[in-house]
């Protein structure tokens, strides 16, 4: 299906196939977050009282994003650590650390866009919908996957050679995600209020930007880490 | 860093600083309106933030030279310079609130600069919590030295892109204007420029000693 003239793709398509197969055999990082999902939105029903209360359209798009982020930094801190260093020597021999870490964050890729969509579809089901630019906020959604994936996966292969893997993420992640947030928060107000702005455009591009510079130093930076 | 131990270096630094710190608080400034004598802050605020930046890209310079040539010595530099560098980002964001406290009315006003400033701080602070983390020194050494390049590049946009494209009261950004307008009086650049060179020297001088008590340190451990 990938023609062979192309190593580098058929290298990453294989590694993307492999975890893919990894996750469905035993379920076990997916089912974990699914879970931790559901039930942060159950809590949030419970404490904001929804059936005899109203949220403000704020608050309701706060604790979503905040709900995602955290969600976002416990799938992603898997990437790295659930499979044995053994294996990464094997990995080590027979690929080039391009195709792991390209692979890796196409995989997280896809996992935060599954993530994401049911954490909304289960999220404006159970807290309601006041959403005004339904395009938009998907839009948003669709750029916070990929922002977080690109951002937390060179994080996340640091973590992973340190021994307490999930603090040292959540220390290392979050201020690199804060400026990621507070324009996706902006982004998905302008979507609640559904006016036209100018500012729209502006805060994607800014968000494409810093996409390119978490991208660009990931694919400098994880030769190194790689080797070491 | 061996530059550090000359006298004639270190009179210097005590001179650029006692010339700072007098003839920034004595010399005549321009008299504009709200700045007031709160424009006295470049020498302190702004120069402390151009030193912090000429430390932290020292920092990073000696990251990539130890990844180039896996030297403990310069991870040590890098370490100590990077430490430097966080310890005039905090001053620098102190003495910014007590300004923004007189021009803008509150210490704290979410300010994009403001947001920025603290954002690079808690990156670079990760850094030392990362440090801490291991227990081989040549893991440690490449790791964080992968790690220092992060952090300063992401403290490029955050404190010099970021800040730009949205509305910021800080001076410089948000279509406000910088320094340089005040700058043009010839008395403040007698003193800014030597600030500069103090503060930067003064930080430095506290980072060779440092890196000099790590190798003894170290030496003493070997033994």
């Amino acid at each position: 299906m990938i023609p062979n003239q192309f190593p580098l793709f058929k290298e990453v398509f294989a590694l993307m196939i492999k975890d893919f197969r990894l996750e469905w055999r035993n379920r076990y990082a997916l089912n974990g977050i699914l879970l931790y999902v559901f039930c942060t939105i159950f809590i949030c029903y419970i404490a904001f009282e929804v059936k005899s209360s109203v949220i403000a359209p704020e608050t309701w798009n706060t604790v979503f994003w905040i709900i995602l982020v955290f969600s976002a930094v416990n799938s992603i801190v898997k990437t790295f650590i659930q499979e044995s260093s053994d294996r990464f020597y094997y990995y080590f021999q027979t690929c080039s650390p391009l195709s792991v870490i390209i692979s890796k964050v196409f995989y997280n890729v896809f996992l935060m866009l599954l993530l994401s969509a049911l954490a909304f579809l289960f999220y404006s089901l159970v807290l309601g919908n006041p959403l005004a630019d339904i395009a938009l906020f998907i839009t948003t959604l669709l750029l916070g996957s990929l922002s977080f994936s690109i951002a937390l996966s060179l994080i996340s292969a640091i973590a992973s050679k340190t021994g307490n893997a999930s603090t040292l993420m959540v220390i290392l992640g979050f201020p690199v995600i804060i400026p990621i947030l507070l324009i996706l928060i902006k982004l998905s107000e302008y979507a609640l209020t559904g006016i036209e702005n100018v500012q729209i455009s502006n805060l994607i591009l800014q968000l494409l930007g810093i996409n390119l510079i978490m991208g660009s130093l990931t694919y400098l930076l994880f030769p190194y880490l790689w080797r070491s | 860093m061996d530059f550090f131990k000359r006298l004639d270096i270190k009179i210097i630094t005590v001179l650029l600083m006692l010339y700072t710190i007098i003839g920034g608080f004595l010399m005549p400034v321009p008299k504009i309106p709200i700045l007031n004598e709160s424009i006295r802050n470049q020498y302190f605020h702004v120069s402390m933030w151009f030193s912090m930046m000429i430390v932290l890209i020292i920092s990073v310079v000696y990251a990539i030279r130890y990844l180039s040539n896996g030297k403990i010595h310069d991870d040590i530099i890098s370490l100590e310079t990077a430490n430097a560098g966080v310890i005039l980002g905090i001053l620098g964001l102190i003495t910014g609130s007590i300004w923004a406290k007189f021009t803008w009315g509150a210490f704290w006003s979410g300010d994009p600069k403001q947001n920025g400033a603290a954002i690079a701080l808690l990156i670079y602070l990760a850094y030392f919590v990362l440090r801490g983390s291991f227990t081989d020194p040549q893991q440690r050494a490449r790791i964080s030295a992968i790690y220092n390049i992060f952090a300063f590049s992401t403290l490029i946009p955050l404190l010099y892109i970021l800040p730009r494209l949205t509305d910021s009261l800080h001076p410089g950004s948000g279509g406000n204007p910088g320094f340089n307008i005040y700058d043009l009086d010839n008395s403040m650049r007698m003193v800014f420029y030597p600030s500069i060179i103090g503060w930067t020297m003064l930080i430095l001088w506290i980072s060779s000693l440092r890196v000099r008590m790590t190798l003894l340190k170290e030496k003493i451990d070997d033994n």
